[in-house]
């Protein structure tokens, strides 16, 4: 798949805008995550011959950052925090819920587009344990029997 | 804001800011100020609506000349959040939720009277708690760190200087010298708070020693530990005062430029740090010949992207240059050759935030509290199995008997004391009886954990040590690096060998070799992530052996939490024939007659999971 | 005069260079300690491979430390640090070490083509690595067969990383890379791609300096069987620099012989129908090369600086990274390109052979000659590939062995006098970088003034440095010359060229550093495995193989290419003048524009 022209241009002026920076990889990598909300290989081309950065190394970092995805996450992007906290207060088997309603593991995208799961480290809400966050909102005190509930909202705001 | 140009300046606006503060808060001239939790824990239970809400009904009110509204930093206590806080009486309502804002408008705000039902009630005398200083959370608690936290507006730069922020910062630059700077740190024998404690000062004074054209400063904000949330709620709560700490750093060995690396996790964090900063540059509290003085120091935020090998100063130096976030050897250490291969020392946000208060009351009265080679206070994520779950701050020194039971309030529903976990994947269980040991760096080594960023998780009965430990290792296999051949194939195969025993496949060779192993991976691997992985293992298999041998021996979990080392079994004597379970089971694996014969698991065909106990009316189903 | 330091190493004081570090201390006084990320002098210090680990104790305990990487001015005696390399920590860790890298190791070390060469093995044999001593899950891994040079087998690779700096300091290209992180990191060019999908310009510099089979030559040694068993008339061509390392795959020291006359000899018994040397097929390139250098200066038929297209390595990096430069390459064919194209018109001909049944073996230095010999712009007659099958000195080394004929038992015998049968000294010297620079030189200056230079030497463009520049007389006037060897020593001089600003009339350029005696097929050089070498022998192999070239020149009594005496038969009997139509047909190539690097 070719980068479409602006897309193309998009991230050219993203390398661009942080040319005077020192070692600013992270920065424009981080900038195409938001943005696109994945990195594709034909982005990385570009940034290769923006920043004369090898397209490997580029692709180790990549590969190497959990921020950075290489395909299209989902639109509502399910994230299981299983920090100690919330592990002890097993998370695990909220995560297992939405593995088994959605069909698909950690990383993985349902194949309609809409959902994403991910296994998140800590996410700090250790009060709140355990917590899921849906696209960035945190949702506290999670229960097995509510994930059913919490897809049935994103997907109702699909419909709506 | 005006210019702040010139130390006079400077004590312009602290003396016209601090009385503005002191103000707010003493209710001068009948104002009330609403104080609200901005804390990441606080907002997703909603605290953005609730400053919201206040704001309209405030207004509605006809309020405005007399009552402020704003969010502020974490208070701590997130188990009982969202907070707010009525200043001048000092009223502290807790679990506010939205429909509760009308009543504290109208009868507190309006009526003066206290909300009573919206108050803190002590779990053991029952009785209500107005004052947030008389709640036992907060009784033992000393806050240098969080000082500030939970009572100015991070977002304003004139709340930080009315609330002594940047006085240390002006007696550095106009009173004393690099040197002096660098000896009264060492003098106060701060260590760093990222995890191996090294002392401050005397990272400082390597870096210093060396000459160059260039220095920097970063601070580790990259806190990955799960469990720990005290960096993310400093830099909420107070940005200005880790930001002054860094430029003190920069100024004692010669620094003129600071890299702050957060974790893209804390996205409050990083708003609220690059707003400070923007404020302190426009005003000319960053930038060049900052007061006057001939100190030029610049800030740029460099945002993690999700390696917990990062928090490592070397990795975390290559994550910066946009490399993989891989250690270096070293040495060289990064005192010497650091970021860009300049000498850089790399400051965690807690170290930091206790650096402006050493300066403001001296080294001498800093290392009064503390014990001998720990000083100062240290912030702990309290988590787990315990009442009350937050943030705390308090001396070195304090024994964990203090923190669990006095302000940690105990454990949940009556259950058992099994252990605490210091110092997140790195560190180790701490037992029974380690609960009267005065808690500091070195003890906690000398008891085989380690003091890591300050996450202390609570177990209880119902844990599993060795399931722990596989949690532990499954959070270190995949944040291993790769890098080094112990780290990345040796955790792979301490987490096989931890699996088998789960899974009751384990012998008791297994355990020798996984021990040999683990010794291995401790003492070969290149960074500190490597050499402390194996931590938990050694430190669990110390500590709860039996349980270990439980595993491999008897094939039985004893916490009944390994699911293949687990039967669900029905008490014949107690079911009551319902049948309830045998429709719950989604393996058909239940069989009984309805109202004649009790029901029954066959063991062969169960999946474990656990649906037929959960919904047991009659607790008639065990697992054992 | 080196800073000097006391250190005690196993309960002995040492001096030694302060500068070093603990594993190059204590090589310097006698102990090897066993490494494998480690690449000399820190040219590649990840130390991540934790094999060469020794405990060093002090009055704080004692504590492993990679010795790779430790300076030995951290632990001087006078502070009490000992280094203990046989004490039972060090031992244990670095078995540990290695037992752990097997267990996530292929387990196909028999029909591994590093069988006996591996360093994986060596240290395993050596730290007393128990087998199986951990089983878990491996890495996933993949095969890439797909490039024509290389062949990249990540179930073998142990991640040292020596592959990535290599070819980032050899090519500057970084095509190699770390991917993912933890267990599942791999070494790969992006996302597992095979090297064909990628910029790669297949120079094998990666698969020399490779410990285990992770990487290696695409091997086409099978493809002589079935051509022999086809009935093909079977002519082998040796380049130049094979002759200067292929003794040392059969014990030799480095630099020690000349294999020339062993290497025919057992070519002679391997069967094949013609032995020839591409000495002259460089004499030819020669002829062609510097007429068309001296039409670029006194024609102007295309810009100057001419740049040389010997190196099939450099002509890829070219296609994929400055194909604006493509009007200053030279179009002559590379040496063994131009041989093979004789062969199969010219010696064909004289011999009433038909072009289809001669089968053209080169025996290369090289990698990339492996694909370009199959670039359908090396066909001088259409559909038949002037080069079918190009062998490494490596497989060379390994045909001779596979017929059983034992080297030190072969005498020495001359390549066969068959039409293309003699060279001259200009030939010998393609082999190692500004060799074809100084072999230009010499016939340009006869070209230009009609006689010969004096001495006949341009010893000015010799040396290993990764640029040399000169200013030469040829007699018409003075000329600046350059000389790069390795794409990341090129490329500073490509982009003047490209900018317009550069000086030079003439630029040669190879892909390895330190040209063809250096290439990516030539034998391996592990210092781990070669105990006779000396501990600096990989700072001084490439000259002690050039050093061989440059003797057979200087003995050779023709010495420059335009006297060789095949050489001017041939124009006269068959191509004419240099530069003719004929030889433009025969002996010229083109080059590729819009050459994809990232093809799906």
């Amino acid at each position: 798949m070719a980068l479409r022209s602006e897309a193309k241009k998009d991230i050219v002026a993203i390398c661009q805008e942080h040319a005077n920076e020192p070692s600013p990889l992270m920065i424009i990598l981080e900038e195409i995550q938001r943005k696109y909300g994945y990195i594709p290989l034909e982005a990385q081309e570009v940034v290769s011959e923006e920043t004369g950065i090898p397209v490997a190394e580029i692709y180790g970092v990549v590969t190497f950052y959990n921020f950075f995805s290489l395909t299209p996450k989902g639109k509502y992007v399910v994230g299981v925090c299983l920090g100690t906290a919330c592990y002890v207060k097993n998370s695990q088997a909220v995560l297992d819920e939405f593995e088994k309603q959605l069909g698909i593991k950690p990383g993985e995208t349902s194949d309609d587009g809409l959902f994403t799961i991910e296994a998140l480290r800590c996410i700090g809400a250790c009060a709140l344990a355990p917590a899921v966050s849906i696209n960035g909102k945190v949702y506290p005190m999670v229960q097995p029997g509510q994930v059913g509930e919490l897809i049935k909202e994103c997907r109702a705001k699909e419909e709506a | 804001m005006e210019r702040i140009s010139t130390a006079a300046a400077l004590d312009e606006s602290i003396a016209k800011y601090s009385k503005a503060f002191e103000d707010k808060l003493s209710g001068k001239g009948g104002k009330r100020a609403v104080l609200i939790c901005g804390g990441t824990g606080c907002i997703a239970n909603g605290s953005d609506d609730l400053v919201k809400e206040f704001e309209r009904l405030i207004k509605e009110n006809g309020l405005n000349a007399r009552v402020t509204c704003n969010h502020v930093g974490c208070f701590g206590f997130c188990s009982q959040g969202p907070f707010v806080k009525i200043f001048p009486e000092d009223t502290l309502y807790r679990k506010v939720t939205l429909k509760d804002v009308k009543r504290i408008v109208e009868e507190d705000l309006i009526g003066g009277n206290i909300v009573e039902d919206l108050l803190y009630v002590d779990p053991v005398t029952h009785e209500k708690v107005a004052r947030q200083d008389d709640i036992n959370f907060y009784k033992k608690q000393k806050r240098i760190s969080l000082h500030g936290c939970s009572l100015i507006n991070p977002d304003f730069l004139e709340e930080a200087l009315g609330y002594d922020g940047f006085k240390a910062l002006k007696k550095v630059l106009t009173e004393m010298k690099p040197e002096d700077v660098i000896a009264e740190v060492t003098k106060s024998g701060l260590r760093g708070r990222g995890g191996a404690g090294f002392p401050t000062g005397k990272k400082w004074s390597f870096a210093a020693a060396v000459k160059s054209d260039k220095k920097y400063i970063v601070c580790n904000g990259d806190e990955g530990d799960p469990g720990a949330f005290m960096d993310r709620s400093i830099l909420e709560g107070n940005p200005f005062e880790v930001i002054e700490g860094m430029m003190i750093a920069g100024y004692a060995y010669g620094a003129d430029e600071g890299y702050f690396y957060v974790r893209a996790e804390y996205p409050i964090a990083v708003e609220r740090l690059k707003r400070a900063i923007a404020d302190m540059k426009e005003v000319g509290l960053l930038g060049k010949n900052i007061l006057g003085t001939g100190f030029n120091f610049d800030v740029h935020i460099r945002e993690g992207a999700g390696a917990f090998v990062c928090g490592e100063e070397t990795a975390l130096l290559n994550s910066i240059e946009g490399k993989r976030g891989m250690p270096r050897p070293r040495p060289p250490f990064p005192a010497i050759k650091g970021l860009w291969g300049k000498p850089t020392c790399v400051n965690n946000v807690e170290t930091l935030a206790q650096v402006p208060y050493i300066i403001r009351v001296g080294a001498e009265e800093y290392a009064k509290v503390g014990t001998q080679g720990s000083k100062g206070t240290k912030v702990f994520a309290l988590g787990g199995k315990i009442n009350n779950v937050g943030l705390v701050e308090v001396p070195m020194g304090t024994t964990l008997r203090t923190l669990i039971y006095d302000i940690g309030g105990g454990i949940p529903n009556g259950k058992k004391f099994k252990a605490i976990q210091t110092g997140g994947p790195s560190g180790g269980c701490l037992t029974e009886e380690d609960l009267d040991t005065p808690i500091d760096y070195d003890t906690l080594v000398a008891r085989g954990s380690m003091m890591g960023s300050g996450g202390a998780i609570v177990m209880d009965e119902d844990n599993c040590m060795v399931d722990v430990a596989l949690f532990y290792m499954d959070f270190i296999c995949s944040e291993s690096c790769g890098k080094c051949t112990p780290c990345r194939i040796g955790t792979k195969r301490l987490h096989e060998m931890l699996q088998t025993i789960v899974n009751g496949t384990a012998t008791e060779k297994t355990l020798e070799d996984m021990k040999a192993l683990a010794s291995v991976t401790q003492k070969g691997s290149l960074c500190a992530l490597g050499q402390t992985a194996a931590n938990p293992i050694l430190s669990t298999m110390g500590k709860f052996p039996e349980e270990y041998e439980a595993h491999v021996k008897e094939k039985r979990c004893p916490a009944h939490v390994c699911k293949k080392l687990t039967r669900y079994h029905i008490v014949p004597e107690l079911c009551k024939k319902c049948s309830l379970c045998a429709r719950n089971c989604p393996v058909q694996c239940i069989s009984g007659v309805p109202g004649k014969e009790p029901y029954h698991i066959d063991q062969s065909k169960c999946i474990k999971c656990g649906a037929c106990m959960a919904g047991c009316r009659f607790h008639a189903i065990v697992k054992e | 005069m080196a800073e000097k330091i006391n250190v005690k190493i196993e309960g002995r004081i040492y001096e030694v260079d302060a500068s070093l570090t603990v594993l190059e201390a204590c090589r310097s006084v006698g102990y090897r300690i066993p490494t494998l990320c480690y690449w000399n002098h820190g040219h590649n210090s990840l130390a991540s491979c934790r094999v060469c680990l020794v405990e060093i104790k002090s009055s704080r305990g004692s504590r492993l430390y990679a010795s790779c990487v430790y300076p030995v001015k951290e632990v001087p005696a006078e502070k009490g640090f000992e280094i203990l390399i046989s004490s039972p920590m060090a031992v244990e860790a670095r078995k540990t070490s290695v037992e752990l890298l097997l267990s996530n190791h292929s387990k196909e070390c028999q029909t591994c083509v590093k069988n006996g060469q591996c360093e994986l093995l060596h240290v395993a044999s050596i730290t007393g690595a128990e087998d199986r001593k951990y089983i878990g899950q491996m890495t996933p891994t993949s095969k890439d067969e797909l490039a024509p040079g290389i062949v990249r087998d990540s179930s073998k690779c142990i991640l040292c990383g020596r592959c990535i700096e290599r070819c980032k300091e050899a090519t500057g290209i970084g095509i190699l890379g770390f991917e993912n992180r933890g267990f599942k990191t791999v070494v790969s060019p992006i996302a597992g791609r095979s090297f064909a999908k990628v910029p790669c310009i297949q120079c094998g510099q990666c698969i020399e300096v490779c410990p285990t089979g992770a990487l290696s030559e695409k091997r086409e040694i099978n493809k002589i069987d079935e051509a022999k068993k086809a009935g093909k008339f079977l002519v082998v061509q040796t380049a130049p620099a094979v002759r200067a390392a292929i003794s040392e795959e059969f014990g030799k020291k480095i630099g020690e012989e000349n294999g020339e006359g062993k290497m025919v000899a057992a070519l002679h018994r391997l069967g094949f129908d013609r032995v020839f040397d591409v000495n002259f097929g460089a004499d030819l390139t020669i002829a062609e090369e510097s007429q068309e250098l001296i039409n670029r200066i006194v024609k102007k038929t295309a810009p100057l600086p001419q740049i040389t297209s010997c190196s099939p390595g450099w002509v890829n990096y070219m296609e994929f990274f400055y194909e604006d430069l493509i009007p200053h390459v030279s179009t002559c064919k590379s040496p063994h390109e131009m041989q093979g194209a004789i062969t199969k018109t010219y010696f064909a001909e004289k011999h009433g052979l038909k072009p289809e049944n001669i089968y053209v073996v080169s025996i290369m230095p090289c990698t990339a000659k492996k694909g370009e010999k199959e670039r359908p712009e090396n066909q001088a007659i259409k559909g038949i590939p002037d080069v079918d099958c190009v062998l490494t000195t490596r497989e060379l080394a390994l045909l001779i062995k596979r017929s059983g004929i034992l080297w030190d038992s072969l005498p020495e015998e001359k390549f066969d006098d068959d039409l293309l049968g003699e060279y001259t000294g200009a030939g010998a010297i393609f082999g190692a970088s500004g060799g074809v620079m100084e072999a230009a030189l010499r016939t340009a200056y006869h070209t230009l003034t009609g006689k010969e230079h004096e001495p006949v030497d341009f010893r000015e463009v010799r040396g290993q440095a990764g640029v040399k520049t000169a200013e030469v007389d040829l007699g018409v006037g003075k000329f600046k010359v350059a000389v790069a060897s390795g794409m990341k020593n090129a490329k500073p001089l490509l982009d003047e060229v490209r900018a317009g600003t550069s000086p030079y009339a003439f630029i040669e350029i190879m892909g390895c550093p330190g040209g063809c005696i250096n290439g990516g097929g030539q034998p391996f050089v592990k210092p781990s495995l070669l105990d006779r070498e000396s501990p600096d022998i990989l700072d001084t192999y490439r000259e002690k193989r050039a050093a061989i070239l440059y003797s057979i020149d200087e003995r050779k009594a023709i010495r420059q290419s335009h006297n060789n005496p095949d050489v001017i038969r041939l124009y006269d009997d068959y191509l004419g003048s240099y530069g003719s139509e004929k030889a433009e047909e025969i002996l010229h190539t083109s080059y590729r524009l819009n050459r994809e690097r990232y093809p799906k």
